[in-house]
């Protein structure tokens, strides 16, 4: 049997923990993204990053996005308990492996340094869409978006060649094809 | 034009069309519009508890009696703050409350004015939803969805916190819509074809066992009349959580006894040793399940549950039916008898050797203790109170602790909605107030809360709103000086080091009751016994019983803990050999 967690369970083998994006649609209302982050935290499953914004003004509704591990009986169970919250509408859940939903996670990171750091800097983030939002003789701010272990790289990266400051936004998702998640 | 009405009223407009009658509460700063209201509104009647916890178990007991969602009415900070423990108390129990709570005036939220305090944040996770009206026009909107949302799907507390400022500001009326869209929170969509795999594993069980669990008795008492039908039907063995007594008849032959941590060594070997496990309406608790690892470990598990979120939450089951329990046994009930090929009556022959087994168990009598004559045995005490109360229709409310065990050990119960004890929070003090509620529910009927010492004091004050109502509830305190399960786990677990589990300065509770204006009785000799308790009985008032008991005795059989079901600790003489080691002495 799986992991479940109960006072009576003495841990023998653990089942196997994977990553997997939730995506919520909730009334964007006053206390509900504490209700689903205290939904969490209260539960003890963990979360690595949360993307929230309104995606329809005329309905108030607004889409979250959580990426979070856990073992399929862990990931089952968020998914219940959150269908249990009375604002929220609907949930999707998707492996993080998953080949037919896009992830992407944006970053904005600011290089201080000289011409040929910078250009360095431009070259390396060459794969991921990179855009120039702002520059100055020894400064560049550059927004890149990529999947979240590609960001981390580039973070590691970029530190020596003046990488200073990085802001990012946690994964958000989308299907792809024409379907959409009912 | 249609007429203005402020929000103090439309409180009440609401509370009437939703049919309630009576409100638990005390009043404070931040609820005294809807208090300067009370009076205008007659079929509403306020009862005045004497601290907030009290209101919210009263309404409890109220709901759990009646089957009706309970209302609590409280002030901003600290009213609502103490009623906390209630609502997380009905949260575990699935009991449906509506708690309405006062806060400051809209303007002076978060400024941490007088009395002020995030309720809505505190009562998130104690609740299944709670609103902050902060525009009049939302007011009765809220209040009815707070109706719909703490009574529909699995039954809980809700909480409506209503700013000074909405309670005076005016607006027209609206009345209840009937049922809109429930928003996906109602679940009871479930296929014949489950119902058909359903009765075939019924019927190809030779070792069955059915377990049930509160979620019949939320269900509504259709629901026990469907179970018992279902189960006389099938002829199976059937167990019960502690919540879920009553249900079936007690002291029927099909009922095995309640099972768990302190439940019979039949059901408890019966759950470990069968082929087909029947979950009605329960969650798979830990004082259940004990070990999960071992728990049932050769069975088919069915799980009938209108909470989708219990299903596969613990032990993962064969066959999952989400749905009301009623409406799953009707159908179920149908199936089997619109079968033809005569398993009817053929399948309790298959499952006779099971019987046998069971009934080699039964000989062990595991609730069994050794009576004496010198002292009260608080086994004995319980035994004899059902004797003598048997043949009305009693209610009983427990705090929690040894007695709460006794209690649901040897008291037998035949109908659903007259046990209310607090069984997932664990909360002491709960009964005493609760049985203020079941008697405001059923004000002919007799009420006793089969109580602690220890626990008991924790919410004694609520007497005094037993004796302004002349409620004649009977507090039936097994006295034995301890707080008896905290000093029955240090006897187990910490080499009887008694560490502050001894009570040093009892009050006499025969004086603690005439100081309430009740009546106080003490028995402190097995002889006595059953005189005083008709004493108890035959008056007509609330009554603070003192039953002196035998303060060494430990409540068996027991599982104890990391141990599976059928390692059970019988008696005082057992626990030699069955000594809790290792990781299970970590565990609770």
């Amino acid at each position: 049997m799986s992991n479940p967690k109960s006072a009576y369970n003495i841990p023998t083998k653990k089942s196997k923990s994977g990553t997997h994006i939730i995506v919520v649609w909730v009334d964007n209302e006053a206390g509900v993204l504490a209700r689903v982050v205290g939904l969490f935290s209260g539960r003890g499953y963990n979360i690595e990053s949360l993307a929230v914004a309104e995606i329809d003004a005329t309905k108030n509704i607004s889409r979250i996005t959580i990426v979070t591990t856990g073992t399929p009986q862990v990931i089952d169970q968020i998914k219940l308990q959150l269908k249990k919250l009375v604002p929220v509408h609907k949930v999707a859940d998707f492996k993080r492996e998953d080949k037919k939903v896009i992830f992407k996670e944006m970053a904005l990171l600011k290089v201080v340094g000289n011409r040929s750091k910078i250009d360095k800097c431009l070259k390396a983030c060459k794969t991921f869409n990179p855009v120039i939002l702002d520059k100055t003789k020894k400064s560049v701010v550059i927004q890149i978006t990529a999947l979240r272990r590609e960001i981390d790289k580039m973070n590691k990266k970029l530190k020596s060649n003046g990488l200073v400051s990085t802001s990012r936004t946690g994964a958000i998702a989308m299907t792809r094809g024409s379907e959409i998640f009912k | 034009m249609s007429k203005l009405y402020s929000g103090a009223e439309i409180v009440f407009k609401c509370l009437e069309d939703q049919d309630v009658e009576f409100i638990f509460g005390y009043p404070g700063g931040a609820v005294l519009p809807i208090y300067d209201e009370l009076k205008n509104h007659s079929s509403i009647k306020h009862i005045l508890v004497r601290h907030e916890q009290g209101a919210g178990h009263a309404a409890e007991g109220y709901a759990r009696s009646s089957g009706k969602p309970g209302v609590v009415l409280v002030t901003s900070g600290p009213g609502a703050t103490n009623v906390v423990t209630a609502l997380t108390d009905a949260y575990m129990d699935s009991v449906p409350l509506v708690c309405i709570s006062g806060q400051v005036p809209t303007h002076l939220i978060g400024t941490d004015a007088f009395q002020e305090c995030d309720t809505t944040g505190i009562t998130r996770p104690c609740t299944k939803h709670n609103w902050l009206v902060k525009d009049i026009k939302e007011l009765s909107k809220t209040l009815h969805e707070a109706f719909r949302v703490a009574t529909t799907g699995r039954p809980g507390p809700v909480l409506v916190d209503i700013p000074k400022d909405i309670q005076f500001a005016k607006i027209k009326y609206t009345k209840p819509k009937k049922e809109k869209k429930s928003n996906g929170k109602l679940h009871s969509n479930f296929s014949q074809e489950e119902i058909n795999e359903l009765v075939d594993l019924i019927a190809r069980a030779k070792k069955p066992v059915v377990y049930t669990g509160g979620g019949v008795i939320n269900s509504g008492p259709e629901a026990s009349e469907s179970l018992r039908e279902f189960v006389r039907m099938i002829g199976f063995p059937i167990t019960s959580t502690l919540q879920g007594l009553g249900a079936f008849p007690g002291d029927d032959s099909q009922f095995i006894g309640m099972l768990g941590m302190h439940g019979t060594y039949e059901a408890n070997n019966a759950m470990h040793d069968c082929d087909l496990l029947i979950n009605i309406g329960a969650r798979f608790d830990d004082r259940i399940t004990g070990k999960i690892d071992e728990f049932s470990p050769k069975s088919k598990k069915v799980h009938i549950d209108i909470d989708p979120s219990s299903i596969n939450k613990i032990i993962k089951v064969d066959l999952a039916i989400v749905g009301d329990v009623n409406e799953v046994l009707k159908a179920a009930v149908k199936t089997i008898s619109q079968k033809k090929n005569g398993f009817k009556n053929s399948n309790k022959q298959n499952v006779s050797k099971w019987w046998e087994k069971i009934e080699k168990w039964r000989e062990k009598d595991s609730l069994g203790f050794i009576n004496s004559k010198k002292s009260i045995k608080p086994q004995h005490a319980v035994q004899r109170l059902y004797e003598l109360t048997k043949n009305q229709d009693t209610f009983i409310t427990t705090e929690v602790g040894q007695h709460q065990m006794w209690a649901a050990q040897h008291y037998k119960f035949n109908k659903p909605n007259r046990w209310m004890t607090s069984g997932g929070l664990g909360t002491m003090g709960y009964g005493l107030p609760a049985a203020v509620g079941v008697q405001i529910a059923h004000p002919d009927k007799l009420v006793i809360d089969i109580a602690g010492e220890a626990s008991v004091l924790m919410t004694m004050q609520e007497m005094s709103t037993a004796v302004q109502y002349n409620l004649p509830i009977k507090i039936f305190v097994l006295n034995n000086q301890y707080m008896g399960m905290v000093r029955q786990w240090q006897e187990l677990l910490h080499e009887k080091n008694y560490s502050e589990s001894y009570s040093e300065a009892l009050p006499d509770f025969v004086k603690l009751a005439e100081a309430y204006g009740c009546k106080g009785i003490k028995a402190d000799n097995p002889d006595e016994l059953d005189v005083k308790i008709n004493e108890m009985l035959e008056h007509n008032g609330p009554v603070i019983f003192d039953c002196r008991v035998d303060p060494n005795e430990n409540c068996f059989p027991m599982i104890p803990s990391g141990k599976p079901h059928n390692q059970m600790i019988l008696g005082p003489n057992d626990k030699d050999d069955n000594k809790i080691t290792g990781k299970g002495k970590a565990l609770v």
